[in-house]
Parts: C-alpha cells; structure tokens; sequence
C-alpha cells in the first residue's frame, strides 16, 4: 500500500491560516474578499440552478456544491491569455473566466450545445464526453509551444476520468513533449456512485510519478491553497517545466446530477463530516478574523447574490429555442448539397403545416 | 507543365509536401511517420525536411493522435493525422465521432475542425488481421465527417492538398494495395473539385459504381465486358459523404442499370444508401433493381481466403449478368 501524499493546505477548516514551506501565497484583501465573492456567488448560482430543475426549467443540472474553492482557487490561478478545458460540472470556473451564467444554463435547458465563444472567454465548451478533453488540452498545448508563446493550459477532469484510457494518453503526450499544460483532477470521492476505491488503489496524485512529472494533493475545499499550487504548476508549464498533475481533494456535497439520487450509495453521517470542511465557512471565518470583512460586506454579497439568482432566474425561463432548421446550419463550414437538400426538405414539410392551418 | 510519373504513395507525399510548403500550420502526426517516413513510406523525408515540430513522431495510441489533434486545430494549426491501418482506427473513433464530427454544430460554426485522418484501407496485400478493413461506413454515416477515398495518383496529389485546406474535417481513405501503381501527374494542372464524382468510362449498358481500390477492378471488368459486346459505364465515387450523385443519377437513367462495388461487407454499407437513393430518383428509369458486389458479411478472412472474399473482376461481371438479366 502507498502512503497518503501530504496535502497542501493554506487554511483549515476551522478557518486557521497556516503556512506550507513550498506554497507561500500572500493576497491583498481586495484578493480575498474578491475569492470569497466568488465562492458565494456561484454557490448561490448552483443553487438557483437545482432549484429551476426542479422546477422544470432545466432539463438537467449538475451541482457544483462543496466545489467552490477547487473551481474558483483555479480559476484566479489562470491568466488572461491562458486556455482552460473544462469538463461540464466548472461552473465556477466558467464564472471567474467571465462567462456568462445564462450561456452555461442555456445547455442544461437545452437550447444550445456550445454556449460561448473559448476564443473570448479563455475558456473551452464543456464537454461531456470522459476525459476527451484532456487531449484536447494536451493537443492546444503543444500549438502553444509551436507559437512560442507564453500560454499555459489547464484541463479539468474527475476521479472517475482517471479511469479512462484517454488521460493515460493524454498524460504519456503531455509528459513525452513537455507541453504546457496543467492537469487539475477534482477528487469529489465519488464517479456517479462508484467511490474513489474502484477507481484506485493510489493516491491519484501518485498517479503522476508514473508518468514522469509532479502530482501535488491540495485540500480542494481551501481556495487560498488551491490557488498556490495552481498558479506554481501553471506557471512552471509556462517556463517550460512542463506539465503537473494536481489532485484537489474535495467532496461532491450534492448528487451527480439532478437525475441522481446519492443517498442510495453513500452514508449521511460521510456528507455532515465533509459539511465541517465547508470551502465558504473556513473563508468567512479567516476574512472575519483578521477584520478583513465586517457584516456590511457580508451583507453586500448575500446582497448581490440574491440579484445574481433572480437575473439567472429570469434569464433562464425567458430562454427560447432557436428555430429547428439551425440544426443544419453550422454541421459543416461548407454545408453539402444534399444536407441542404434535406434542410429545404425539412423546410417545406413545416410549411406544409401552416398552409394545411389556413 | 511540369508532368511526372508517379505512384499513389509518392503522389501522396508530394501532394502533403506541397500543403507544408503552402500553409506553415500543417502538421502532421502519426505513428512511424518521422524517421521512418510511415511504414508505407507517404511521409518520406518529410520530417528531415521540416522538422519534428511540423512531422511528429508520436506514442502509439491513435485516441492520442486524434484528440491531440482536435487541441492543436482549437490552437489554429491544421493537423493532418496518419492512422497507420485501417483496423487500428478504432481506438481513435471515440474522438472522430464525439468531437472532432461534432465541434463545429455544436459552436453554431464557431469553432472549425480542419483536421484531416489518414488512413490506408481496404485488403489484398496478403495482411495479418486488422490490416485489410474497409471502415469508411462508419465514417460516412457520422454527420459532420466529410469521407472521401482517391484511387489513382492524380486525385491522390490533388485530393490529400484540398482535403487539407478544406474548413471541415476529412476522413481521408488510401487504397493501401494501389499505392506502388503509377499515373501521370500534371503538378501545374487545375484540379477538380474534391467533393464531386467522376465518370471515369462512358458505357451504355449498366452502370458500374465503385470507390478507391475498386475503381481499377470495375475499369478491368469494364474493358472485359466489352470485348464481349458489353457496355459498362465506370463513375468513381471519389467522395462516400457527402455523396455526388448527380453524374450517377444521369448515368443510371440512360443504363437503366447499376452495380455499386466496395470492398467493405455489403450490409448496411455504402451501397446500401446509394442503391436506396437511386431507387428514389431513377425508379422509373431502372430496369433492374441495383445490385451490390461486395464483401461478405464475415470478419474479414484470414489473407490466404481474401482473393475469394474480394469482389473482383468476375464478381463484378456476375452482378452486371444478374443486372442484365432482370
């Protein structure tokens, strides 16, 4: 049996701030209200977001709750100009990449399957298919080394994905020409309902020894550390170091999805004890502490968190579908005659509706 | 005019050389295709020519090659993929299938796929397992995937050059067993378009339809049939999706009759579609229900039974006979 890898923690769950010799951080309070800004609002998005599923406004949700500080501390480790590959649970991410919450929503309410534009945002399309993008990250990474420039690449995944043939590949690539990218697993303990155990018999972070480059283990409910380790393996990839893998230990404090039901494969008194390593609390209590935040601006979030959900709420419902036939549009860059064919086809059978109403 | 006599797998190599020249974001990756210039040799010497930043040899694994490929297109490169047989494609089709035939409908066009996948298909050179399918089905049935396969020199040159300066991504099949067969190669001329058919024999009797390595074998059953009286007319299908049926559709109503030939098992294959489409648009003009030559519905056969799994010139003049006698 492998021993547990030291985990890399800034903060305890009591809110202590601790120092780790190899990942000094030092964040200005405008920095750290900031990350506790975010934390809450994209928790109170998730929120907002069950809620409209249960409601029948969303076809399908996949909670981010208990991930904050892994999502957000990641995030705020990206520069502008980097590219990040997410899978389709970063809604915290896609918030600190600046996009906007309706474009994520609109997939999960299923009028679109893209979203928002990478090129802007920095930040890839979600993609749903395990571990895909890991090789797209891989692959953009080494177009970055091609370019000579000063980008790092961060791709997102989950325990489970480390299961999946396609990260060994993506890794073996990324360490065989040292590309620039960073792989960030979120350990959320659980691939649907398969827990951690039948995915590993390591520490995940071990994992990368294997492969030839670092695997750190970050206490993934502690924005601060989150941040540090990821901001040094970003940017060791961008001087060339090549990649890291990171392994933040976090936990999945909802279901899978809202289609999932978590109690049917995991204890309750598992969720209370991972409720006492709460990302907002520890942060809360820290900020307050050290009087970096008094209840004026507690409030001021809640505050905007509220505004925050009701815009998400009205933008969410007031969202339409796109007319059918712009499902023939975009297939290809040069649409084929025969699928404009079938679009005209398509076009005329609908038409014959109306006509056959007059 | 610069004209040079060249086989397939040359052609090939300087149709890729000439795209290098022309486009500084072409790369190409694959297996064995640096050093060794890919073990059918498409890539010779382009790797000492262009660097091993333009030329990548890569680990072995054909997921890898694709969905590093689809990375390297989101970073505006065009990468050009070599899958060095066609049965180890598979590893690989998770990739083709979900993302790269995918990433441009679901971007509403925002995000372009130019990635080009190599590979040599089809049997009859005496291979080990997996070395001799023909999977372009597969492909051709996935929106989003344009599928073409060349069969002679010339559209080899011209074809692998479009196919990568096209905007969408191309399945690009080699017919592995007519590499070493040469043709003249205007390097000057203007080429057809990629995405067309061509008739390629003007005959009267019974269309013969065929694609990449079968194209010869329908021109020799062709050359056959009409020392007999027989007049087959020969159209090379040059691209399987999208299909160019037009030239087909004017042909089968003048024969009133067809013959698709593929080397790829006949059940729910490329003739299968074909046949339902000129079913569609030239039913009153058949005399005959369109008939398929192809491979059986097996795995493909140990190399020592191919030639009896093959369609070949006498099944291809068996299915004109059955055609003719309807």
């Amino acid at each position: 049996m492998s021993t547990v890898p030291e985990l890399v923690q800034l903060l305890t769950p009591e809110g202590q701030r601790v120092e780790d010799p190899t990942h000094a951080i030092d964040l200005s309070a405008d920095e750290l209200r900031g990350l506790y800004r975010d934390l809450v609002l994209v928790r109170r998005w998730d929120v907002e977001a069950t809620a409209l599923q249960r409601q029948g406004e969303l076809g399908l949700w996949p909670p981010l709750l208990g991930q904050e500080a892994a999502q957000v501390g990641a995030g705020h480790a990206l520069q502008p100009g980097d590219m990040a590959f997410p899978t389709y649970r970063e809604h915290g991410v896609a918030w600190v990449r600046g996009v906007d919450p309706l474009h994520v929503m609109s997939l999960y309410r299923g009028v679109d399957n893209g979203g928002w534009d990478p090129a802007e945002t920095g930040l890839n399309l979600y993609t749903i298919v395990i571990p895909a993008q890991t090789l797209h990250a891989t692959g953009y990474a080494m177009g970055v080394q091609r370019d000579g420039a000063e980008t790092a690449v961060l791709a997102f995944l989950g325990d489970g994905a480390t299961s999946q043939g396609e990260l060994s590949e993506a890794m073996i690539w990324a360490a065989s020409f040292s590309a620039p990218v960073v792989f960030f697993c979120q350990n959320n303990q659980y691939a649907i309902s398969a827990p951690i155990e039948r995915q590993s018999r390591v520490p995940l972070a071990h994992r990368a020894a294997g492969f030839g480059f670092p695997g750190v283990r970050v206490d993934g409910n502690d924005v601060l550390a989150v941040l540090a380790v990821t901001r040094a393996a970003l940017t060791a990839a961008r001087e060339g170091q090549g990649p890291t893998f990171i392994e933040a230990f976090t936990y999945r404090m909802g279901a899978h999805t809202t289609s999932d039901d978590p109690t049917r494969y995991r204890l309750a008194h598992e969720v209370e004890e991972w409720r006492r390593r709460d990302p907002i609390a520890r942060l809360r209590t820290h900020l307050e502490q050290e009087g970096i935040a008094d209840a004026d601006f507690l409030a001021a979030v809640e505050a905007e968190g509220e505004e925050l959900a009701a815009r998400i709420r009205r933008g969410t419902i007031a969202m339409q579908p796109r007319p059918a036939v712009t499902m023939f549009d975009a297939v290809y860059a040069e649409q084929p005659p025969p699928l404009a064919a079938q679009r005209d086809e398509f076009l005329a059978y609908q038409a014959s509706f109306e006509e056959a109403g007059r | 005019m610069t004209t040079e006599t060249l086989t397939m797998g040359k052609a090939l190599n300087l149709g890729l050389r000439r795209a290098m020249d022309d486009d500084p974001k072409v790369v190409l990756m694959g297996e064995d295709i640096g050093r060794l210039g890919g073990v059918f040799r498409v890539t010779d010497g382009l790797q000492k020519d262009f660097g091993e930043a333009r030329v990548v040899d890569t680990p072995l694994a054909e997921a890898g090659i694709v969905g590093t490929a689809v990375g390297l297109a989101l970073r505006g490169y065009r990468p050009v993929c070599e899958i060095q047989f066609d049965g180890f494609v598979f590893p690989a089709v998770n990739q083709i299938v979900t993302q790269v035939a995918k990433i441009s409908a679901r971007s509403q066009g925002r995000m372009r796929m130019p990635v080009v996948i190599r590979i040599p298909f089809g049997g009859g050179i005496g291979a080990v397992e997996h070395h001799s399918e023909s999977p372009e089905a597969y492909f051709a049935h996935t929106p989003g995937l344009k599928v073409v396969s060349v069969s002679n020199p010339v559209d080899a040159y011209w074809g692998i050059q479009q196919a990568i300066a096209a905007p969408d991504p191309v399945v690009f099949l080699e017919p592995k067993r007519r590499y070493w067969e040469k043709a003249e190669v205007d390097l000057d001329a203007i080429p057809e378009p990629l995405f067309r058919s061509r008739v390629v024999r003007r005959g009267d009797d019974v269309t013969v339809l065929a694609y990449g390595p079968m194209v010869a074998t329908a021109l020799q059953a062709a050359a056959a049939a009409a020392e007999e009286g027989r007049s087959l007319e020969v159209v090379d299908l040059r691209t399987l999706s999208p299909l160019d049926l037009d030239p087909v559709v004017d042909s089968v109503r003048r024969t009133g009759r067809c013959v698709v030939v593929h080397e790829a098992q006949v059940s729910h294959g490329l003739g299968a579609e074909i046949a339902a489409r000129l079913t569609e648009q030239c039913f009153h003009s058949l005399e005959a229900p369109v008939l398929r030559a192809g491979g059986y519905d097996v795995p493909y056969p140990p190399a020592r039974n191919e030639e009896e799994y093959l369609p070949d010139l006498d099944r291809v003049l068996d299915a004109v006979d059955r055609a003719m006698g309807f």
